[in-house]
């Protein structure tokens, strides 16, 4: 019944994060002819909110270093997904198969 | 959640940085102290810090248009206690600081803050309350896990409102402007952070029972349901 609960929450998962791209509609472009940006990062919007509330704010500190490219940038957030399924799946690995050892071990020792 | 390298005043950068710093260091004694007497829960705190390494690189697309990424900090906060997610948010805020411009340097410690400190205290005090009133393991993994994400971004907006209140409306209007654009994004990922966390725990309560009852995580009577 846990699997069957299990994947009833990933679908519900993919359909929190497909319905959006299906809801939301881009809006014409504006009068300047510029095609209008959708989703567009949450952290980007929040700095752009800085500038319209306090015109006069200069950042006082520039990132490290930045990706060269959107494209390194991506490649860079994979790798941490990556990493970071790849321990998951590992350590997963590891305690089905001691799940499946430990209701092994006692019928072998019975016959 | 990430504040811009560089956009926080310098005064509001130091007092984060000063308010993050004992949780930071009280989280790293007592992870080193709990891997010291238990050294076998050494791998599941790396899941807990891979499961905040997923989630907060998956930038997902929400309702209100914008982009947004979960925490993944209530898991760990739930199986470890909160002091241990500090050290843990700040090696993940620390990679994507320095490496993907995402976050910086001097607004580290108020994202330590809101994503470290705030969301898994929020999650653990949320599961042991929704444990005392009697809810389902996996109902209380979902609240704790889903409103710790939510309240990270609400001190986000709140972090900021503070440091840029509205010339007019001051604090009260920056911070409902910063939540339109953080909260209101999250609600949606909050949710789905919230499943997500119930689906690790659920494969975890399956084969990993013995370490969860050790950990004081679950009960016997949830073990064998």
């Amino acid at each position: 019944m846990k699997r069957h609960q299990n994947l009833l929450m990933m679908i519900a998962v993919a359909m929190l994060i497909a319905l959006p791209l299906w809801m939301v509609k881009k809006p014409a472009p504006g009068a300047d002819g510029k095609e209008v940006q959708i989703f567009a990062g949450a952290d980007d919007k929040a700095k752009d909110l800085v500038g319209i509330i306090a015109p006069s704010y200069k950042p006082w500190a520039l990132p490290v270093m930045e990706p060269p490219s959107s494209e390194v940038g991506s490649l860079l957030f994979a790798l941490q997904a990556a990493l970071g399924a790849g321990f998951i799946g590992y350590y997963l690995g590891i305690s089905t198969t001691r799940a499946k050892y430990e209701k092994a071990i006692p019928k072998t020792t019975t016959c | 959640m990430h504040i811009m390298e560089g956009f926080l005043p310098v005064k509001h950068a130091i007092g984060w940085s000063i308010a993050s710093a004992p949780f930071v260091a009280y989280g790293l004694r007592s992870i080193n102290k709990r891997i010291k007497e238990k050294p076998e829960q050494r791998m599941l705190l790396g899941v807990a810090a891979a499961f905040t390494f997923v989630l907060s690189a998956l930038k997902l697309p929400s309702v209100t248009g914008s982009c947004s990424h979960p925490t993944g900090t209530g898991l760990g906060a739930i199986l470890f206690g909160p002091a241990a997610m500090a050290p843990i948010g700040m090696v993940v805020l620390l990679f994507q600081a320095i490496l993907l411009a995402h976050g910086g340097l001097t607004t580290l410690g108020a994202n330590i803050f809101s994503m470290a400190i705030v969301g898994p205290f929020a999650a653990a005090a949320i599961y042991r309350t929704a444990k005392a009133l009697k809810l389902s393991f996996g109902v209380s993994i979902f609240f704790a896990a889903s409103l710790a994400d939510l309240l990270t971004y609400v001190t986000t907006s709140a972090q900021l409102a503070f440091a840029f209140p509205d010339p007019v409306g001051g604090f009260i209007t920056s911070f409902a402007k910063f939540a339109g654009v953080f909260a209101f994004t999250q609600i949606p990922l909050a949710i789905s952070e919230g499943l997500l966390t119930v689906v690790v725990m659920n494969a975890l309560l399956r084969f990993n029972s013995r370490e969860l009852l050790e950990m004081k995580v679950t009960t016997v009577k949830e073990v064998q349901a």
